[in-house]
């Protein structure tokens, strides 16, 4: 077996034997809901329902009742549209590629984390389509000829190869986690004892059996489709930045885009898994398996994509001015100094300065610290998005159309809608879904547990 | 004595399991099948699983996306209605490969991905509302157990029973 160093710290803490860890995560799907997640789901469906509301008005008025104008075309519809996105890079990115880095942390948190990703994308997924204003007609974006005629889609226009990337992406990572919860439901469906449950996991569970053939096929698609959706996270996020990098808005007409938007968004995605987290570990009573260990390793990934946004924002800002072009650099120093200057310096401080903070050890290994890090991030990572959109677009080359942004009640409630159709969502996946990867978290026990690592060894190698 | 009996040994330790079936292959008994819950690492030359080739399945279908996804965009932007786009005519594939890398990328990933996905549950039969055929439903949880057929290599059942007893097992049954 494999054997790992003594001074690595151990993973799972405590005294655990495998069905123990069975146990530790079925308690919360067995167990009645406490008070604590009633009121949340409350808050996040009364939230939900607002934003529903304020959709279908949208849907049914038109996308005039958004602040969008004639010069800001796009704003808070497509700042939320890449802010979803970004935050749902941090669950394929932790499944996919530290399962290919063999990293085992991520097994504590990767199941929570793909389900944040797949409903992230849902979110972000629902603004293109209000965006366009005839949602009935959003058959148009597949390659069907238009009119059914014989003119096509666009392929060589990056907003179709979005369309491609985003649902290639959301029902890639939807099957990877769903095969990984199969053997999970199986282990629900055999330990409950309700008519009911048992009848909803069996259906759920596909009939896993868990016999030698079934689990070699499944660490080989496991790790297949790891090598598969390693590339699709970092394809997503370089198409996204594509819509904006292969215009010719200064402020947007940047080659450095594709990298600078992947690692903001593990930036942020990561910040959302910590926000998430620390409150479920508390109210699951997972400590032991969430353990600091984890935050601390998330908190050092916030440290190294933090800073090469960091970097990328202070590249684009010297090249706006070294490349000798007018409207770049007028671009980059109205974002700094014009009417949207808080914008530009909520961003810069939220996203380059306070992630920093992380090199001390004291900090990252805070939980109440890193909390409240996990909600300035993604504070932040709003913020650059919005300033790359909103302050390229307000000032137009024609000062006489030059204008400001000012959402109307629409713009809020439906931001505020699908953040709480988002917590609505994972609420009910923390209470009906084993929120750890049992079968992958009883293959390190023994490596990576606590008692087991402080035993004196027996093997002979 | 030749009979159809199914004997099922019941382990609480991976390692226990995978010693034990070391041992017992070395003595000419056959595994069948082992149920865990978890996948137990070197147990498959063991008791002589192949390994899948699903991978293999994978790779062609992500050729048949590629395939598809040059083909069907060659017929949209070449053949079917070229476009100039921006000045940048639409008259040679060649000259558009660039533009269609990314939807290439995608359609590769995405039929690779799913066809192994449905692959992967066909030959598994996990589907929804199939039943589950492990003989133990702690198997799922924290026991492993082996499945042997005695008929297979020809042993009775008495003398089975007894190598199993040696491996450290915690519950030998028949059906």
């Amino acid at each position: 077996m494999h054997q790992e160093a003594a001074i690595r710290e151990p993973l799972i803490l405590g005294e655990k034997s495998y069905s123990q860890i069975t146990d530790d995560v079925m308690a919360s799907v067995v167990g009645k809901a406490n008070r604590s997640w009633w009121i949340a789901i409350g808050i996040a469906a009364v939230m939900a329902a607002w934003g529903i509301g304020c959709i279908l008005y949208l849907i049914g008025t038109g996308i005039g009742t958004w602040g969008l104008n004639k010069t800001v075309g796009w704003a808070w519809d497509i700042t939320n549209f890449v802010w979803w996105v970004g935050i749902g890079h941090a669950g394929t990115l932790i499944s996919a590629v530290l399962l290919l880095f063999r990293q085992k942390w991520r097994m504590a948190i990767n199941r929570s984390a793909e389900a944040m990703t797949i409903f992230a994308v849902m979110m972000a997924a629902v603004w293109p389509g209000i965006h366009m204003g005839r949602i009935w007609l959003a058959y148009f974006v597949f390659p069907l000829p238009n009119q059914f005629g014989s003119l096509w889609v666009n392929f060589n226009s990056p907003l179709l190869w979005d369309v491609f990337a985003i649902s290639t992406y959301f029902s890639v990572s939807l099957v990877f986690w769903y095969i990984g919860l199969i053997p999970d439901f199986a282990t629900i469906r055999d330990k409950v004892t309700q008519v009911v449950p048992k009848k909803v996991y069996s259906l759920l569970a596909f009939g896993w059996t868990g016999n030698a053939k079934a689990w070699n096929r499944f660490e080989e698609i496991s790790l297949v489709l790891a090598g598969l959706a390693t590339p699709l996270v970092f394809s997503v996020h370089s198409i996204v930045s594509m819509d904006f990098a292969t215009s010719v808005i200064p402020g947007w007409h940047t080659t450095i885009f594709p990298p600078y938007f992947v690692s903001g968004a593990v930036f942020s995605g990561f910040a959302m898994v910590q926000t998430l987290l620390i409150i479920m570990r508390k109210v699951m009573h997972l400590e032991n398996y969430i353990t600091i260990k984890h935050i601390e390793y998330m908190n050092i990934v916030i440290i190294v994509t933090g800073s090469i946004v960091g970097v990328a924002y202070l590249t684009e800002l010297f090249i706006s001015w070294y490349s000798g072009v007018e409207y770049e650099a007028y671009a980059f120093i109205n974002r700094a100094t014009g009417p949207y200057w808080w914008a530009y310096w909520a961003m810069m401080t939220c996203n380059v300065v306070s992630p920093q903070v992380f090199w001390f050890k004291k900090l990252r290994t805070s939980i109440g610290f890193t909390f409240f890090m996990s909600i300035v991030v993604n504070i932040g990572m709003w913020f650059e998005r919005f300033v790359i959109i909103v302050t390229s677009l307000h000032r137009d080359y024609l000062p006489s159309s030059w204008t400001m942004f000012h959402p109307t009640f629409v713009d809020i409630g439906c931001f505020i809608g699908t953040i709480g159709i988002f917590f609505v969502l994972f609420l009910l996946f923390a209470r009906f879904f084993p929120v750890l990867p049992l079968n992958e978290l009883k293959t390190i026990l023994k490596s990576s547990g606590e008692q087991y690592k402080n035993q004196p060894t027996t093997e002979e190698h | 004595m030749k009979d159809n009996k199914t004997i099922y040994a019941m382990y609480d330790d991976d390692m226990t399991l995978l010693a034990g079936a070391k041992e017992l292959v070395a003595k000419g008994i056959y595994i069948r099948d082992v149920f865990s819950p978890f996948p137990i690492h070197g147990i498959d030359p063991v008791i002589g699983i192949k390994q899948t080739r699903l991978a293999i399945c994978a790779f062609i279908y992500g050729l048949v996306g590629l395939s598809l996804a040059l083909a069907g965009m060659y017929y949209f932007m070449i053949v079917d209605w070229p476009m100039n786009i921006g000045g940048k005519p639409n008259d040679f594939f060649y000259q558009n490969i660039p533009a269609f890398v990314p939807i290439s990328f995608e359609f590769t990933v995405l039929l690779a991905a799913h066809g192994m996905a449905l692959t992967y549950f066909i030959r598994n039969w996990t589907l929804p509302g199939v039943t589950a055929r492990n003989p133990y439903p702690e198997t799922t949880n924290d026991r492993f157990v082996m499945e042997i057929h005695p008929s297979d290599f020809g042993m009775s059942v008495e003398d089975l029973t007894e190598e199993l007893q040696k491996t450290g097992t915690i519950l030998i049954e028949e059906r």
